[in-house]
């Protein structure tokens, strides 16, 4: 259930640019594999859930984390993607997950 | 459980192509792996005193009771009073509740709106995530792993496929519920509608229309209704 933002302080404001982290999670996780790599934009912050990677091995889930919606573009994600220039997806990612895309940008271009 | 001491040797001389032929008992056959564990959790539960007989009856109840038409006098509520659309979009529990609906305490429900800038469309590639508590038992389709996949991909192939075609002037937007949340589709009131009653409005407001692969249809006849 979700819960106020009294106790957590997100890390991400409604605007910001992220990356959702690419990388194999040991277990369970509700990151999809399609969208882990990819930038997107936050557009709204549920609130704080309990951690279902924690919740699926039968730990009450705590500390909460973050949910945020995320907004990417259609033409982001697939490179062929068949449709209109302002598609977009949705989807619904915890904040461990997420890092700023600034930085990850900077660490993409650290061979130059 | 009923018991029957008649003999269920069904002699017949029935083709197994025939629509008349004896159809096996639900319970007929041994029972399934997962069948088995639902018997003996249930047991469980009931033995421990965690449930009640009674409680579990009455949950399967509760969710039998939920279907797309109690989703669709919301749509339709939503459609009329501007208060409650306000109240929808922004405290969707507190809205549900003023009409008497308990989406319960697994998840937290959304309610994404249509304009005619934005189409949008509810998928769940993780699982099936859907909002049982509004629309009751999804459809098989929903569940599948075209569905899933493919909404991601190519949404708007899919929606063709359910007869959907829009123009690239309007965004369509995929939902994917990964989470906690659990999305319904608020669609458009279609024009011509404006003298209609609540009633009348709930009876367009179809399944797929609240999942987002279709929108409300004034047909002729209808509209005469």
């Amino acid at each position: 259930m979700s819960a106020a933002l009294t106790r957590i302080t997100p890390e991400f404001s409604v605007g910001d640019r992220v990356v959702i982290r690419n990388c194999a999670a040991l277990g369970h996780c509700r990151t999809p594999w399609y969208v882990r790599g990819k930038s997107g934009t936050i557009v709204e912050i549920h609130g704080a859930f309990r951690d279902p990677e924690r919740l699926a091995y039968h730990r009450p889930g705590f500390p909460e984390r973050v949910l945020y919606k995320v907004r990417l573009r259609q033409h982001d994600l697939w490179a062929e993607y068949q449709g209109g220039k302002d598609d977009n997806l949705d989807v619904d990612i915890y904040e461990p997950w997420l890092g700023a895309a600034a930085a990850a940008a900077k660490t993409g271009r650290k061979g130059r | 459980m009923m018991t029957h001491d008649h003999d269920h040797d069904h002699d017949h001389d029935h083709d197994h192509g025939d629509p008349h032929a004896p159809r096996k008992d639900h319970d007929a056959g041994p029972a399934s792996p997962y069948e088995v564990l639902e018997r003996a959790l249930r047991e469980l539960l009931i033995e421990t005193g965690v449930l009640t007989a009674r409680e579990i009856a009455d949950q399967i109840d509760l969710m039998d009771s939920r279907s797309p038409a109690l989703g669709a006098k919301v749509i339709a509520r939503a459609w009329t009073t501007p208060a409650f659309k306000a109240q929808l979009l922004s405290d969707t529990r507190s809205a549900l509740a003023s009409m008497s609906i308990d989406i319960g305490g697994l998840a937290e429900f959304r309610v994404i709106e249509n304009t005619q800038q934005v189409h949008n469309v509810v998928v769940c590639t993780l699982c099936s995530c859907y909002p049982k508590m509004l629309l009751g038992v999804p459809p098989a389709w929903y569940k599948s792993l075209a569905y899933r996949s493919r909404t991601v991909v190519a949404p708007r192939a899919v929606l063709a496929e359910f007869g959907l075609e829009l123009p690239h002037s309007v965004e369509v937007r995929v939902h994917d519920s990964t989470a906690d949340l659990r999305y319904i589709v608020l669609p458009e009131r279609p024009m011509g509608t404006d003298a209609w009653s609540e009633q009348q409005l709930a009876a367009i407001i179809t399944r797929d229309c609240m999942i987002g692969t279709a929108v409300p249809v004034v047909s002729a006849n209808r509209a005469a209704v």
